[in-house]
């Protein structure tokens, strides 16, 4: 089974766009969105609901006011400042369960809460693995992981060998979550002094944790200058790009009508989309 | 005043809103840059800040002092993190995974766990002309990115203006680089994952009881949908930036919008001022 990750680093340079267009074109695959947090995917596959699962994440504690004999104890210890007057505010609270097993009276309740859901969606595309962790909620990770898990499952019981993943932006946890073990990481850059800052730290990252890598540049024609930079430092780090994406305004328009641009036929994006997947399938070895 | 700038979707436009702000205020007030997108800070690369000082970020994290340990696994039990995991007679600790709770040292029965620094990012601070400038980075590697986040967020100072750009979703590194701000901006751009993505940063700052202003950014026909939205939730759209070829030309050179188009500068001064009067009035 083939495992193929779109990440970008930094957010908006097209990432979801690209996955929603590679979801045209690949077969027999897995869709996956791992960006759990402001998930997007959907808005361009349009799923409909097979399964919803509840996500049970980590534990939050509270305490009980009439039990509660304002000793403060729970308040000095806990270390992510989540207490104050005898009360815990849900959002800090990351679940360690020192207040818990530290309050004399018994007054802290401590429960594990479903704090986001999963879904396993028909697309007219494929099956979709997608999630929505609650607003400021943690465990994305975690969410990640189930998510993960889920659609692996789901490929070996359809009989499926490729998954691909629309990844979450940065290089903390989720994106860690996301990266692990996966066959292939695609990068997608965008031609700007940011773009290529972040690109720089998310090659690091899928180095780091040793996972194969190749990039595309997004709108490469709108900056040729670096976009020519992004093309030498790639070379220098010996990274293959395997496609290099034109500006085109259908893009923006597909997607206001909630499609993808490759729907466009014959528009400058989806020709190189085209192409650039002709690339990867050699990476894929299919 | 403490103004956070976020944004649900990343790449909408944060940064450079951020960053004008702070240019365009720089010269009269004394203004604090705080960078918290820490896995990505891209702030320095528009201001260009002279760096004096870099510190790093430690998390406590458990060492196992062998001579008292028992390999009860009382530890590994508590921990919330998979964090450490007791196998026969060995203590494995996973510092990546520590959240640095304190849990397992306070309740080991032998004594037997001392807290140590881990490293998990920096914070540097210095100068841009007359902005100062903290901006926090994760160590790749690391997933935890709150505490920089709130290791750069120490720096604030109360008696100055500051800005923080924050990192873009909205789980907790959000929550932690918003939180206790006196308004928060809100930037999106016109297409459907701008404002799915802007509806749940709403969320993020409800939770919080932030209030929050949207600014459109590549604003272009297209922009409806969004200003329906907003005054349906009765959330103002205080800017409104329209697309440009020259604007993006000019943000791919790391160049600050208000920088080269100084005709900017007054709409970030105005927006700042109406920014002071809603926080005055408590809407
Ligand atoms: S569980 Fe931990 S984080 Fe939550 S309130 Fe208790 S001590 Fe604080
Ligand atoms: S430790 Fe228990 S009794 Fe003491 S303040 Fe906390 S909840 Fe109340
Ligand atoms: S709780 Fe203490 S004594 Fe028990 S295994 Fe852990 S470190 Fe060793
Ligand atoms: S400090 Fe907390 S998170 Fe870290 S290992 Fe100990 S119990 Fe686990």
């Amino acid at each position: 089974m083939f495992e193929l990750l779109v990440i970008s680093g930094k957010g908006g340079t097209g990432k979801t766009s690209l996955v929603g267009a590679l979801a045209m074109l690949a077969k027999n695959k897995v869709l996956v969105d791992c960006d759990v947090d402001a998930p997007d995917l959907h808005l361009l596959l349009h799923p409909e609901e097979e399964s919803s699962n509840e996500f049970w994440g980590g534990y939050k504690a509270s305490i009980n006011i009439e039990r509660c004999t304002r000793c403060g104890l729970c308040e000095e210890a806990c270390r992510f400042e989540a207490i104050k007057d005898f009360r815990i505010h849900p959002v800090f609270c990351e679940g360690c369960g020192v207040c818990f097993r530290l309050c004399p009276v018994g007054a802290v309740e401590f429960k594990q809460l479903a704090v986001g859901y999963w879904y396993i969606s028909r697309t007219n595309f494929g099956p979709l693995v997608h999630a929505r962790l609650g607003v400021g909620e943690e465990n994305s990770g975690k969410l990640v992981t189930v998510v993960r898990q889920a659609a692996r499952n789901l490929a070996r019981e359809r009989g499926l060998n490729l998954i691909i993943i629309d990844g979450p932006p940065g290089i903390g946890c989720p994106v860690i979550s996301s990266l692990t073990g996966v066959s292939l990481a695609l990068v997608v850059t965008e031609p700007t002094v940011a773009g290529k800052h972040d690109l720089e730290r998310v090659i690091n990252l899928a180095r780091h944790f040793r996972v194969p890598t190749v990039i595309a540049i997004n709108k490469f024609d709108l900056a040729l200058e670096k976009s020519e930079e992004i093309e030498k430092y790639c070379a220098q780090q010996g990274l293959e790009i395997v496609g290099k994406i034109p500006f085109d305004e259908e893009v923006n328009r597909a997607l206001s009508r909630g499609q993808s641009f490759l729907t466009v036929k014959h528009s400058k994006a989806a020709c190189a989309v085209t192409s650039l997947w002709e690339k990867l399938q050699v990476r894929l070895g299919s | 005043m403490k103004v956070a700038v976020a944004s649900g979707k990343g790449g909408t436009g944060k940064t450079t809103v951020a960053v004008s702000l702070a240019l365009a205020l720089g010269g009269s007030v004394p203004i604090q840059f705080l960078d918290c997108d820490v896995e990505e800070p891209n702030g320095h690369l528009f201001l260009k800040p002279v760096y004096t000082r870099e510190e790093e970020v430690t998390l406590l994290v458990p060492e196992i002092d062998e001579n008292k340990c028992n390999y009860c696994g009382t530890c590994a039990k508590i921990c919330n993190f998979n964090a450490i995991a007791v196998a026969g007679r060995k203590v494995l600790v996973f510092p990546e995974l520590c959240h640095g709770c304190g849990a397992c040292s306070r309740f080991c029965p032998e004594g037997a766990i001392r807290e140590v620094p881990f490293r998990i990012g920096v914070v540097a601070s210095g100068r841009a002309g007359s902005i100062e400038m903290v901006e926090g980075r994760l160590d790749i590697g690391k997933p935890l990115a709150p505490p920089v986040i709130k290791a750069v967020k120490k720096h604030a100072q109360p008696d100055k203006d500051v800005i923080i750009d924050a990192p873009p979703g909205t789980s907790c590194p959000v929550v932690a680089a918003i939180n206790g701000s006196d308004f928060c901006l809100l930037v999106t751009e016109p297409t459907p994952f701008g404002l799915y993505d802007l509806k749940l940063a709403v969320e993020v700052t409800r939770e919080l009881g932030i209030p929050c202003g949207v600014i459109i950014n590549r604003s272009t026909s297209t922009d409806g949908d969004v200003e329906k939205y907003c005054y349906q939730e009765g959330i103002p759209v205080v800017l409104k930036i329209p697309f440009d070829q020259r604007y993006a030309a000019c943000y791919a050179q790391g160049h600050p919008l208000v920088l080269k188009f100084p005709e900017w500068i007054p709409a970030f001064k105005e927006l700042w001022q109406r920014i002071v009067g809603m926080v005055k009035k408590g809407v």
